[in-house]
C-alpha cells in the first residue's frame, strides 16, 4: 500500500518537475512547481513528519507560489524568453553534466544499498507530531528560532528599503 | 516504511531537474523557480533520513530551511521586479552588472 502511494506521488513528483522544467508559459511552470509541492508533501507524509506537510502546504503551496504568480503576472514576463541563447554551447554541456551528475547519484546509490541500511531506534506513532516539534523548537533550538525571526525581519526591511521611491 | 534509497533517489532525480532549470532556462523567473525545486528536493532527503534514524533534528532543520526559503523569494522577487522595471526584460543574459 505505502509503495503504491509512493510511486504515484514521485510519478507526480517528477511529471510536475519535468512540465515546470519545459513549458513556456511561466504562469504553467509556476503550477506545475505548485503539483510537485504538494506531491512532496504528501511524501512527507508518508515519511511521519505531519508538522512538515502543514508546513510545505502553507507556505511553499501557499505564499510561495502566489507570490510567483503575482510577479509574473505583474510583470507581464508570461513569455519573456523568446530569443535565442546567445551562449551556444551551454544547452548541450548543461544536458551533458546533469546526464553525468544523476549518474554519479544512482551509482553512489546502489553502492551504498549494498551495505543493509537498517532503521535506527524504534518507530513510535507519535513521532514528527506537532507537540513534539515544538518542544524540540523552544527549547533545544530556542536560538536558531530566534535567528530565524531575526532573518524575516531583515527580509521585510530589505523588500521595503528596495521598493522606496529615491527623491 | 520503504527503503531510503526510494525517497533519496526521487530527491536526487528533482535535484538534476532543478540543475538543469537553472542551466537551461533564460528567464530568471524560471531560474528561481528552478531553485526552489532543489531546495525541495533537499528537504525530502532531509525527512526521509529523520525518519530512516527516528531523530527530530532533519525535521526543525527542514523548518528553518523552509523559512529562509520564504525570505530569500520574497527578496529575490523584489529585486527581480526593480531589475524589470529598468531594463523591461527578466532574461539573465542581460544582468552583467552589479551597479544598474
Amino acid at each position: 500500500m505505502e509503495l503504491v502511494i509512493f510511486v504515484i506521488t514521485a510519478i507526480v513528483a517528477i511529471i510536475g518537475a519535468i512540465a515546470m522544467l519545459t513549458s513556456k508559459n511561466a504562469v504553467h511552470s509556476a503550477l506545475f512547481l505548485l503539483l510537485n509541492f504538494g506531491a512532496i508533501a504528501v511524501l512527507y507524509l508518508l515519511l511521519q513528519a505531519p508538522f512538515l506537510f502543514a508546513v510545505q502546504l502553507i507556505v511553499y503551496a501557499g505564499a510561495i507560489i502566489v507570490l510567483f504568480l503575482f510577479v509574473v503576472m505583474l510583470l507581464g514576463a508570461e513569455r519573456d524568453e523568446e530569443d535565442a541563447n546567445p551562449i551556444r554551447w551551454q544547452a548541450p554541456v548543461a544536458i551533458a553534466m546533469a546526464v553525468l551528475l544523476i549518474g554519479e547519484i544512482i551509482w553512489v546509490l546502489v553502492r551504498q544499498s549494498q551495505d543493509s541500511v537498517t532503521r535506527v531506534g524504534s518507530s513510535n506513532s507519535d513521532f514528527g507530531s506537532p507537540a513534539q516539534i515544538a518542544q524540540a523548537l523552544f527549547t533545544t533550538h530556542l536560538l536558531p528560532f530566534e535567528v530565524a525571526s531575526f532573518v524575516l525581519l531583515t527580509a521585510l526591511i530589505g523588500v521595503v528599503v528596495l521598493h522606496q521611491r529615491r527623491n | 516504511m520503504l527503503p531510503t534509497i526510494f525517497y533519496i533517489g526521487l530527491s536526487g532525480l528533482l535535484f538534476v531537474i532543478g540543475v538543469c532549470g537553472v542551466l537551461l532556462r533564460r528567464s530568471t523567473l524560471m531560474v528561481f523557480m528552478s531553485i526552489e525545486l532543489m531546495l525541495n528536493s533537499a528537504n525530502l532527503a532531509l525527512v526521509t533520513f529523520a525518519n530512516q534514524r527516528q531523530s527530530l533534528d532533519a525535521q526543525i532543520m527542514v523548518f528553518f530551511v523552509i523559512t529562509i526559503a520564504a525570505a530569500e523569494v520574497a527578496v529575490g522577487l523584489a529585486l527581480l521586479v526593480m531589475i524589470f522595471m529598468r531594463k523591461q526584460t527578466t532574461n539573465i543574459d542581460t544582468m552583467t552588472t552589479l551597479k544598474g
